[in-house]
């Protein structure tokens, strides 16, 4: 009868109102997470509409004081700094009274502008080599958790920050933009489990896929244990990505040790600081010469890599042989050993712009060999 | 160390001027997003829940509680890279299970505190643990021996906070 399912159902409520609310607010965040699990990302909208919004409202509400925070402190900084300035200049010109020692404070000062001027050069220097365009930006905020490791910069859509875009400090790449709100964007650090990025090891040009781990470092992935790799050598950027320019700075092999799936587990201290970060680069547009450098350079790697194998080869072997045609080139006893070793992709399925390119270089090259 | 079971009538309840109830966790949130750009290890500490514990144990309400937990919870979500809800529904349970707590047992002395918000930040670990893995597929290694320091470090933070929190009560 109606009214006894009523109140039964009433009671029922009444007694285990608590229990039911909390299931019904579990069960609605279940729902919402297996939606925003199921949906393909896309790297530029990698959020729904109303999940965009929330993360909109909170990023609205928070980061207003984060810039009225960081712009503060960097006043009071600055009128602290310009007090101390005052108050040494003054102290300078007592002891100049006094001591007479004007060329040495005038050293003083023309070191502080040459380390100045070096600094600025050094800033100038590297977005001259790699870079065609950025922006400076101030970070203000994090996401606050070892979990998901972001930063939030002041600048935003309104700025012409767009997600995928670089953010490096001279000393080192920081990570990319991940999403853009209208004042706001936030940044994907390297050191998040999430992040990828292109990376090749300096010396043996050997191409790996720089990840973050759930312990907060950076790692350097798919290199194979077959090959040489030594402490303290140096991470660049493989430009492999289409994110970060070829050849900017991720940091240096800090620990080697061999994981159970063929591949070595190498562990980066980064260039950048990534625990401090005061002010980065946004790199708005990539220069196109490093784009074509990148094109341009896969057959003289591969050069440089078989001349390194193959210490019976000369550097440049397509230029010899252009030179001498009619001349027959002895195939080396070990070639066949290094030739395989060369053609092979030396890293994983996941940087698939630069090892075709490469395997098809070192084919090239090894036509005159044979 | 008390941890007695009384009845609930022995408790106070206590209400939160509106502003207080809004501004503080946005303060807790707003510090966990700053202060970690200064102090890195701050990160260790986890603001957003130790004030969901207070404000459910405070007002002793389960619903009040999880609702706490699950706004504050999904805030965090939102400023992350990760799924919205990972934070919500493990703050969520947080705020049940710590008002349910406030009902049944006395959390006002600093020792029973340091337990409280040290259990509770391992409970919101595994519970994050537990759906980050099993539902949203991601990887993310479960370390121990820094999580039980972690909730230590909460503990301690906790009795501290709750204790600057304390002024902010009403008797209702």
């Amino acid at each position: 009868m109606p009214p006894e399912y009523g109140s039964s159902a009433e009671g029922f409520f009444g007694r285990h109102r608590n229990s039911v609310v909390l299931a019904g607010a579990l069960f609605a965040q279940i729902v919402g997470l297996a939606a925003q699990v199921k949906r393909p990302v896309d790297p530029r909208h990698p959020d729904s509409g109303s999940v965009r919004l929330i993360r909109m409202w909170t990023v609205a509400v928070l980061t207003p004081f984060e810039r009225a925070i960081v712009s503060t402190g960097h006043g009071v900084r600055g009128f602290w700094s310009g007090y101390v300035d005052l108050h040494a200049v003054h102290e300078e010109n007592k002891r100049l009274r006094q001591e007479n020692q004007e060329l040495k404070l005038q050293q003083a000062l023309w070191n502080e502008d040459a380390s100045q001027a070096h600094r600025l050069q050094t800033l100038i220097d590297f977005k001259q080599h790699f870079i065609h365009q950025t922006l400076p930006a101030q970070v203000i905020g994090s996401s606050g958790t070892d979990l998901s490791r972001v930063l939030y910069l002041d600048r935003g859509a309104r700025d012409g920050v767009k997600p995928d875009m670089a953010v490096v400090t001279p000393d080192g790449i920081v990570g990319k933009i991940s999403r853009t709100f209208a004042t706001t964007s936030q940044v994907l650090m390297i050191s998040d489990p999430t992040s990828g990025v292109g990376g090749l090891l300096e010396s043996s040009r050997l191409h790996g896929i720089v990840r973050g781990t759930a312990s907060g470092d950076v790692a350097l992935r798919y290199i194979m244990q077959e090959e040489t790799v030594q402490k303290g050598e140096r991470v660049v950027t493989s430009g492999g990505d289409r994110i970060f320019p070829k050849g900017l700075q991720v940091g240096m092999i800090k620990e080697i040790s061999r994981g159970g799936d063929g591949f070595y587990n190498l562990t980066i201290a980064p260039a950048a600081n990534l625990n401090r970060l005061e002010e980065v680069l946004i790199v708005t547009e990539i220069s196109n010469d490093s784009l074509l450098a990148e094109s341009n350079e896969a057959p003289q790697r591969a050069a440089e890599l078989l001349a390194k194998r193959l210490p019976t080869v000369k550097k440049n072997p397509a230029n010899e042989i252009k030179d001498e045609p009619e001349k027959p080139v002895k195939k080396s006893t070990s070639t066949p050993a290094v030739d395989e070793k060369v053609t092979k992709p030396t890293t994983s399925a996941a940087v698939p712009k630069t090892a075709p390119a490469q395997a098809k270089a070192d084919a090239k090259q090894e036509q005159p060999v044979r | 160390m008390a941890l007695s079971i009384t009845s609930r009538e022995q408790f106070e309840v206590y209400r939160f001027n509106p502003v207080v109830a809004i501004a503080v966790p946005l303060l807790a949130i707003f510090i966990q997003a700053y202060l970690p750009l200064k102090v890195s290890f701050f990160n260790i500490f986890d603001l957003p829940l130790l004030v969901t514990i207070f404000f459910a144990v405070a007002r002793r309400n389960p619903i009040a509680g999880l609702l706490t937990g699950m706004i504050i919870g999904l805030v965090q979500d939102s400023l992350t890279h990760s799924f919205l809800g990972l934070f919500g529904i493990s703050k969520t349970v947080v705020g049940f299970a710590a008002s349910s707590l406030g009902v049944k047992i006395d959390v006002e002395n600093p020792g029973s505190r340091l337990l409280m918000a040290a259990g509770f930040y391992l409970v919101q670990k595994i519970v994050y643990f537990v759906v980050a893995r099993g539902m949203a597929g991601m990887e993310m290694p479960l370390d121990l021996p820094h999580s039980f320091g972690a909730a230590l470090a909460n503990g301690f933070l906790a009795i501290v906070l709750f204790a600057l929190l304390d002024k902010t009560k009403q008797r209702s």
